[in-house]
């Protein structure tokens, strides 16, 4: 159990079924991702003390919140902890500076409003502090929950999908100022949110939660490259998802079988030879073979297969192969509109590709 | 002019006000806030002297209120004396019938505060005290200042349990509105009008009071 930074473990069957363990460095931003009804905001209320699982532990900064195995369960308000609300849950019959100064209850009266009015003007609010919410902007009143978030001088921020009743620029404009924010913040910062592009663009590592359960924790970039199950890679909207079977670990690299084709993969030698296995092919690990013109590499897991649809999506042509899978899965990848036209790709042509090994991720099956 | 029948009123509209509010409160949240098994049997408790003819209520009190029950038995035994046709009678019968008044505006205005409000403030470091008195106090005080005017405009113009719990004993028991009534049945038409007028503008006065005091909770204050 880490001193420094939050530790926690939930278990719960009923009202809302939970089983997931985190740790967050103090500093560090982890985000939970997940589906809608996955769990996160419980998970996060949980944390804050809105919530009372029915088994498990919140450790944070050494002090234990909830201990369900000691019969410990501090109440929300002698909890260090910041919240911001997805929809803010502002103090409607206050102004933005008695809004966070109602959350400096531990500190003396006469600093309460020069310190709110020095953490109205940190996230830009400066001459604002006599508007009430109703006055403000919806940018404008998110901020205010922030600094009335930090206010209480947290140990844990916490962070409810703060930027999902905004519009978009002003969401660009607020995830900038969240991530210059944190550099000053030396706390365990969790982000919650359903939006897969906000995680990775914030986080540190994210926790992917589904139906209460935590499945995989990692830094963005790792978990969209090597998720950990074929039901990760769903749920993060990976497409190249294949079966096949692990046929031997040589040379530093895994051979499968898939279908009748033999593939090279990256090394995955804790399984071994024979175990069914998902495989996919991440983001760029497909190279389209130019037509009469052999390149290095097309000896790399060469695939041949026909094109069933061309799709243009901005400045990119989607194409969609047919590669004789047995359970019937097309494989589907990206390049530059210009170089489809260049190698005349059409509907029912003959198209060969090569698989990456480095990008060829082998999976357990549960 | 009946100055003490009106004395009396004003009175009694306070003491009832002051005996009712605390309950009120705590009732009207507890109802807007926790559900139970045997909720809607306390509301329509509640809401009861609403619909409830005033003399059936006004029946059942002074039959609870007599010597031989253990309610008033007990109050003779305490203070020698018994509670129907008295001052305390008609005050208790008034905070009984005034009940739904001071209820239900008070429930109404503690449910209508987003429940995560209330986290907002628990999580910003409030007692559950401090959030009463910090958040919710001001929000619901619209309705709590509409269960104060309602309850005492209501007790001003009370007849049927006030004629039945406490008579019309001049000073203890003769409220402003049966002293109206006297008034009109001795044909003293005039005293009864300017009575009328005065419990009329009493009346208009305190709805407009309420109005005042609450205008532009949580709202935009210009443009």
């Amino acid at each position: 159990m880490a001193n420094a930074g939050l530790s926690l473990r939930l278990k719960a069957t009923a009202p809302i079924a939970l089983d997931l363990a985190l740790d967050c460095a103090p500093g560090e931003l982890l985000a939970i991702i997940g589906p809608s009804g996955a769990g996160k905001s419980t998970t996060l209320r949980a944390i804050a003390g809105l919530h009372h699982p029915e088994s498990g532990h919140v450790i944070c900064d050494g002090e234990a919140w909830l201990d369900t195995s000691r019969a410990l369960d501090l109440p929300a308000h002698r909890r260090r902890v910041g919240l911001v609300f997805q929809d803010y849950a502002l103090f409607p019959h206050m102004t933005a500076l008695a809004n966070v100064m109602a959350a400096m209850g531990h500190v003396l009266t006469a600093e309460r409003a020069p310190r709110a009015a020095a953490l109205l003007a940190r996230v830009h609010l400066a001459g604002l502090e006599q508007r009430r919410p109703a006055e403000l902007s919806g940018g404008q009143q998110q901020r205010v929950a922030v600094a009335r978030a930090l206010a209480r001088d947290p140990a844990v921020l916490l962070l409810d999908e703060p930027f999902s009743a905004v519009d978009r620029a002003t969401r660009r404009r607020l995830q900038v100022e969240l991530a210059n924010l944190r550099q000053g913040l030396a706390i365990p910062i969790i982000l919650v949110t359903h939006d897969l592009d906000e995680a990775a663009s914030l986080a540190d590592r994210m926790l992917l939660l589904h139906r209460g359960r935590g499945l995989q924790t990692a830094p963005p970039a790792e978990m969209l490259a090597r998720p950990a199950s074929a039901e990760v890679a769903r749920l993060l909207d990976l497409r190249n998802l294949f079966t096949g079977v692990i046929l031997a670990h040589e040379d530093g690299l895994t051979r499968l079988r898939w279908g009748d084709q033999l593939l090279e993969a990256a090394p995955m030698p804790s399984l071994p030879p024979g175990t069914a296995v998902d495989w996919l092919i991440g983001a760029g690990g497909v190279v389209l073979h130019r037509r009469g013109r052999p390149s290095a590499g097309e000896r790399e897991n060469p695939v041949s297969g026909t094109i069933i649809a061309l799709l243009p999506m901005g400045e990119e042509m989607r194409v969609t192969l047919d590669v004789g899978d047995p359970e019937g899965r097309q494989l589907t990848f990206a390049l530059p509109r210009h170089a489809a036209q260049r190698n005349a790709l059409a509907v029912g042509e003959a198209c060969s590709v090569s698989l990456l090994r480095d990008a060829l991720h082998v999976m357990p099956r549960p | 002019m009946d100055w003490p029948a009106l004395r009396l009123s004003l009175w009694l509209g306070l003491g009832t006000v002051v005996i009712l509010l605390p309950l009120a409160l705590w009732l009207g949240r507890f109802l807007a806030l926790r559900r139970f098994r045997g909720r809607g049997v306390v509301e329509a408790a509640v809401a009861l002297p609403l619909v409830l003819p005033p003399t059936v209520l006004g029946f059942y009190l002074l039959a609870a209120f007599g010597a031989g029950t253990w309610f008033g038995g007990a109050f003779q035994a305490l203070f020698g004396r018994t509670l129907a046709f008295s001052f305390e009678g008609l005050l208790l019968a008034s905070a009984i019938a005034n009940i739904p008044f001071a209820v239900q505006p008070i429930q109404n205005a503690f449910g209508a505060i987003p429940p995560n409000l209330r986290e907002a403030a628990a999580t910003s470091g409030m007692t559950p005290w401090a959030v009463f008195r910090r958040v919710e106090l001001p929000l619901a005080w619209p309705g709590i200042a509409t269960a104060i005017v309602l309850t005492f405009a209501h007790t001003l113009g009370e007849f049927g349990v006030v004629l039945m719990v406490g008579g019309a004993i001049p000073g203890e028991t003769r409220t402003a509105a049966i002293a109206i009534y006297d008034r009109v049945q001795a044909f003293d038409d005039a005293a009864a009008a300017s009575m009328s007028a005065l419990l009329l503008v009493i009346c208009l006065v305190a709805l407009l009071l309420v109005q005042r005091l609450t205008r532009g909770i949580g709202r935009r204050r210009h443009g």
